[in-house]
């Protein structure tokens, strides 16, 4: 946990209903700490986010988006998480290409049961963006030097 | 502008303890929308409610944001509270304050301040909620079952003796599938014909099964509950009704030399035939491509010997149309090809014969009469060498077999040399094998009686060679636990080839709008929760297509298929979930990514006219979402170029202004 | 340097128009300047002798066109190079256009020449500009006429030409050629070399240049949205011009991304910029990681394939080790 008034990276997850929401919620259950910055939105499947979510977000100030989903093969609705994966893949490896750090994007699988990866993978995600400091490319983008 | 209202629930110290839920509620009330915003202790008891149902009416609530535990707890009891007072249902979010907050966070402070964000994300989304009504249809109350064999017979069966029409549809002329051919079954040894033919005939009898044989589906359309199904009966040219199935026909007519597909082509049988003497429908059928008289108009001898006058040699293809409330696919088998396995002298012996082969060779109605004989000389044979995994677990060898495990080999192998060290002793049989799986009910403890009780040579390794050499077939082979190489010359060798899905699974498949994996195998819409249903709604799974199985298997597959159609059938109306995909018919290109992404087929598409602005009229092709269909994941919003489809409940601007709330 | 003439074009269409086969041509007229060919509309046969050219400066697309074209009545006659064949059966595949309506004939294309490098080679004030042979014969108003050689003055994406294989026709003029084994990636590869730093600086140079004209938008024959998303008040992104809005900075990044997979890369969106980013680069980063990923895809090869971001195997590569491939940087 960071300490109050120290520079705090503000963290966008997107959770699909079926598997990570309920791993969010059993990290809640079983009292897992992770960082409060980070800020959950239930979507029905992984395959709800819209690349266009993924980048409001970072121009409305995120520092860093994950999307948690079923494992591929476990999804509820049988093959949303594959084009998930697929969408994000090449999303990530754009914003990458334009030269927005890669540790400020992911996509990981968290199942209902894996409260305490949920919990980890928030705190690792939330730490490597925190070392990167601000985001600020993607807002900065478009303008001049 | 909607008028919202937020109830903070403390959950006693559950969210209280952490998060000063009476700053939270004080600071919600300022944001859009708010007209009214409370604390409680448990607004999930009856008083809470009872705060929450006098709000609404004295408010005038347009919409609510409950701020307690997760909505995987209590969203459903706020909706009914919410419904209770005459909000709509789907106008009450929850920001999850407990789960994701109060018990993750340990700092007052840190708590609270996330306690209003997450609230205010809540409010935001409120604030575009539009009211949801779920979707009714009405459910046709008969069920389709594609595939004749046990796993058809049985959910037909079920489904019939729970009161509901069904019709089975047989592309063979007879029902009783793969089963039929078998001899005895294991682990119990009793034979097939025993335990399955008075199955058939129950079907016969049942007034609420009709049986549509040598027949096909060619079309599906509609919907869960609602299907439109056209059906071929292909012409057979013998009237079903008229015929009585005493057989004169095929005991007179002069084909004689057409090979019989229910003997596996091991004997012959006429032009006109009868597969065999339980088939059900008990119907004369007449093989148009080996019927002179209907190829080249010369012969009649049916017609002339047919005392009921049943053979019409004019008859036509019949379509039938019919509509269907669920469907099932019971598709079953086969055994895969052998042409690719030219290492086992599969084409070049007649001695070298697949298991089913085997099963007709034993069967007392089989081309033998239940002799055990090599076909090539008629001789009894005294070596016999079974060989496993015929292009079953062959990941390397994709091109000709199969990487799965086909499941019912090591079974019916132990059986077929436990038979025939039991009928004829004098028999040496081997059993080359990868390994031995035999994990069913008394199933290990009827493997170990073939090794230990009836002196099957079980050895660990696989068969590299077949060779025929004078009347005998020589056999080398390793063997694994000695670390040898063993040659034996063996009177006859038995395949057990891989089983695969039945040809005509695909093309259903495509018909149903039902996935397969890449095996040709159906996808139950959940591995483990819901194994008989596909994720297509009311499309269910029996049997063998949905992947290798035994018939105890099989039949408590089908029974359960049933189960879950007699479920869909008992309900007058279906009610969906209204939180479907809808498409923007203004805004939509008719491209098809979206209908390419849908797992459950909802998404059409219809030629739809619209009036330009100059009055002229344009026709478009625009998709179209069937809301009993839809499952509301969301997979086609974001294949959708142009934004036109969106998801009831999950709008992208509502997710929008989610994030707009926590980034702010 | 075009294999074929202009004059052999303008018989095939007289010949069509004259058949009954169509009742009017889509081809390219001679516009204000003389490097500056438009696409045209000819509904007789008077106004295409006069009219119609062909040459090297007949970049554009005419795929996109099919659209509003085929909702006219009769057949409408249309020139397809290589590059907008692929385009042609993207737009079949999404059922953009009715395939019925039109009259394809295939053309060679022997790679078309940049504007912006012949005023670099030839200087200011052309006055006209003459195809011949093998050359480019510049007036200006300095200057003697200047002979520029074709292959020196080339577009981008002619230099990296994927294909000179017409892909759908009804009928081909001259011969076809083949798919190449081209270099269009060098570029994309080359930046995916560069640090993060390096490249954030390119494309904050490159986009900041960006005037929101829309001219790719309109041009792209994969944007043919009956509206698009940014038009669309229910997607959420919709914004009035307002410099610091969602739309103004992330257009680019998700035109590329709907464009993904479906793409032909026929670069007529670098063509048409008149700041001179090179979007292309942008799109042919996707196309690279598709091919990457999830093996060679050539959008519009064939009428019906299943684009990639509609499709799937259960064991595509996860997104982390896909930004780690597409990063040559740190691979």
């Amino acid at each position: 946990m960071q300490v109050k008034g120290e520079y705090k990276p503000l963290i966008v997850a997107f959770c699909c209903n079926w598997c990570s929401y309920a791993g969010a919620d059993l990290a809640g259950n079983n009292r897992l700490n992770y960082p409060d910055n980070v800020k959950i939105i239930k979507v029905p499947c992984s395959c709800r986010v819209n690349p266009m979510f993924v980048l409001r977000a970072f121009q409305r100030g995120a520092d860093g988006v994950i999307l948690c989903g079923c494992h591929p093969g476990d999804c509820h609705y049988t093959s949303g998480n594959y084009y998930t994966r697929r969408r994000m893949a090449l999303l990530f490896s754009m914003l990458n290409y334009l030269g927005i750090e890669k540790e400020r994007t992911r996509v990981e699988w968290v199942s209902a049961a894996e409260g305490a990866k949920f919990a980890a993978t928030m705190n690792e995600f939330t730490e490597a963006v925190a070392a990167l400091g601000e985001n600020k490319r993607l807002e900065d983008l478009r303008c001049k030097k | 502008m909607q008028r919202i209202g937020v109830f903070v629930c403390w959950c006693g110290s559950n969210i209280a303890g952490t998060v000063d839920v009476q700053a939270v509620s004080e600071a919600l009330k300022n944001e859009p929308g708010v007209v009214f915003s409370t604390n409680y202790q448990y607004m999930c008891s009856q008083a809470g409610q009872d705060i929450i149902k006098n709000a609404i009416k004295e408010h005038k609530l347009t919409g609510m944001v409950v701020c307690s535990c997760s909505p995987r707890m209590h969203e459903a009891t706020f909706r009914k509270t919410a419904a209770a007072a005459g909000l709509n249902s789907y106008m009450v979010e929850i920001a999850n304050i407990r789960e994701q907050c109060s018990w993750v966070h340990k700092d007052m402070q840190i708590g609270t301040e996330k306690a209003i964000i997450l609230g205010k994300a809540a409010i935001a989304k409120v604030n575009l909620n539009a009211p949801l009504v779920p979707g009714e249809s009405p459910v046709t109350k008969r069920a389709l079952v594609i595939g004749g064999g046990i796993a058809g017979i049985q959910t037909a069966l079920d489904i019939a003796e729970a009161g509901f029409p069904v019709d089975i549809v047989e592309t063979k002329p007879t029902i009783g599938g793969k089963m039929a051919q078998l001899d005895k079954t294991f682990p119990t040894l009793d034979c097939a014909a025993c335990i399955l033919t008075p199955k058939m005939v129950d079907v016969a009898q049942n007034e609420n099964i009709r049986i549509f044989s040598y027949s096909e589906v060619t079309e599906v359309k509609g919907f869960v509950g609602n299907f439109d199904v056209k059906i071929k009966k292909k012409a057979r040219y013998v009237k079903e009704d008229v015929c009585t199935g005493c057989g004169l026909c095929t005991e007179k007519c002069p084909q004689k030399k057409v090979p019989n597909e229910f003997n596996l082509g091991m004997d012959n049988r006429r032009a006109i035939y009868i597969p065999f003497a339980q088939a059900v429908p008990k119907v004369a059928t007449i093989d148009p491509n080996a019927c002179n008289m209907l190829k080249n108009g010369k012969c009649g001898v049916c017609a002339k010997v047919c005392a009921a006058g049943a053979i019409d040699y004019k008859q036509q293809d019949e379509i039938i149309e019919e509509k269907y409330g669920a469907i099932v696919a019971a598709t079953g088998f086969n055994p895969i090809s052998m042409d690719k396995f030219d290492e086992y002298a599969y084409n070049q012996s007649k001695d070298v014969i697949t298991s089913l082969e085997f099963e007709r060779l034993t069967n007392a109605a089989g081309p033998s009469a239940g002799k055990l004989i090599r076909p090539s000389d008629g001789k009894h044979p005294h070596t016999i060498v079974f060989v496993q995994c015929v292009g079953s677990r062959c990941a390397a060898c994709a091109e000709k077999g199969k990487e799965y495990c086909s499941k019912i080999c090591c079974m019916y192998t132990a059986k077929h040399a436990m038979l025939t060290r039991d009928k004829y002793p004098d028999t040496e049989v081997y059993v080359f094998y990868i390994d031995v799986r035999t994990p069913g009910k008394n199933f290990d403890e009827f493997y170990r009686r073939a090794v230990e009780e009836y002196g099957v040579h079980y050895i660990k390794g696989m068969v590299g060679k077949v060779a025929p050499e004078g009347d005998k077939l020589m056999v080398q082979a390793s063997d694994l636990l000695a670390n040898k190489q063993l040659h034996i010359a063996a009177d006859l060798v038995v395949l057990a080839a891989a089983i695969e899905p039945d040809k005509s699974a695909r093309p259903l498949a495509t018909m149903l709008t039902a996935s397969m994996d890449t095996n040709d195998f159906f996808t139950e819409a959940h591995p483990k929760l819901r194994p008989v249903e596909s994720p297509t709604a009311g499309i269910f799974l029996s049997g063998a297509c949905q992947g290798p199985k035994d018939i105890p298997e099989t039949v408590s597959q089908a029974s359960a298929a049933a189960a879950k159609v007699i479920g869909l059938l008992c309900k007058d109306k279906l009610t969906g979930n209204p939180c479907v995909a809808h498409s923007n018919e203004l805004m939509c290109n008719g491209c098809s990514s979206c209908e390419r992404v849908c797992p459950y087929g909802a998404i059409t598409y219809i030629d739809k006219e619209f009036r330009m602005p100059d009055r002229t009229t344009r026709v478009r092709r625009v998709a179209s979402v069937n809301p009993a269909v839809c499952q509301g994941c969301g997979a086609c919003t974001v294949a959708c170029p142009s934004g036109a489809m969106d998801l009831n409940g999950f709008a992208s601007k509502q997710i929008m202004a989610e994030v707009d709330a926590i980034c702010k | 340097m075009q294999k074929v003439t202009g004059e052999l074009l303008i018989n095939k269409a007289l010949e069509l128009l004259d058949n009954g086969t169509v009742n009017r041509v889509l081809g390219w007229k001679r516009g204000e300047f003389a490097y500056d060919m438009t696409p045209a509309v000819f509904a007789d046969a008077e106004e295409l002798k006069n009219n119609f050219v062909f040459n090297d400066f007949c970049g554009a697309n005419f795929s996109k066109y099919l659209i509003a074209e085929t909702r006219k009545e009769g057949k409408v006659l249309v020139f397809l190079k290589p590059c907008d064949s692929y385009s042609f059966n993207q737009l079949l595949t999404e059922h953009r256009f009715d395939r019925e309506k039109v009259y394809a004939v295939g053309i060679p294309c022997e790679g078309m020449v940049d504007i912006s490098k012949v005023k670099k080679a030839a200087g200011d004030g052309i006055l006209d500009i003459v195809c011949e042979n093998d050359g480019l014969v510049v007036k200006t108003l300095y200057d003697t006429d200047k002979v520029i050689d074709c292959k020196e003055v080339l577009a981008e994406r002619c230099v990296s030409c994927k294909s000179r294989k017409c892909v759908a026709y009804d009928e081909l003029l001259g011969e076809n050629g083949d798919v190449l084994d081209s270099s269009r990636f060098d570029e994309v590869e080359k930046l995916e070399k560069m640090t993060e730093d390096e490249r954030y600086a390119f494309w904050q140079n490159e986009l900041s240049r960006c005037i929101r004209c829309n001219a790719c938008r309109d041009v792209c024959p994969a944007c043919t949205c009956e509206k698009c998303v940014f038009d669309n008040p229910d997607s959420g992104v919709e914004n009035k011009a307002v410099s610091d809005s969602f739309e103004e900075k992330m257009f680019h990044i998700i035109r590329a991304f709907h464009v993904a997979g479906r793409c032909t890369d026929c670069g007529e969106c670098s063509r048409v910029c008149p700041q001179h980013i090179p979007l292309h680069l942008l799109n042919r980063k996707f196309i690279k990681d598709i091919n990457e990923f999830y093996g060679d895809y050539q959008a519009g090869a064939e009428v019906g394939s299943r684009a990639p971001l509609v499709n799937y195997t259960v064991d595509d590569l996860e997104p982390s080790e896909a930004v780690q491939k597409g990063d040559a940087d740190n691979a």
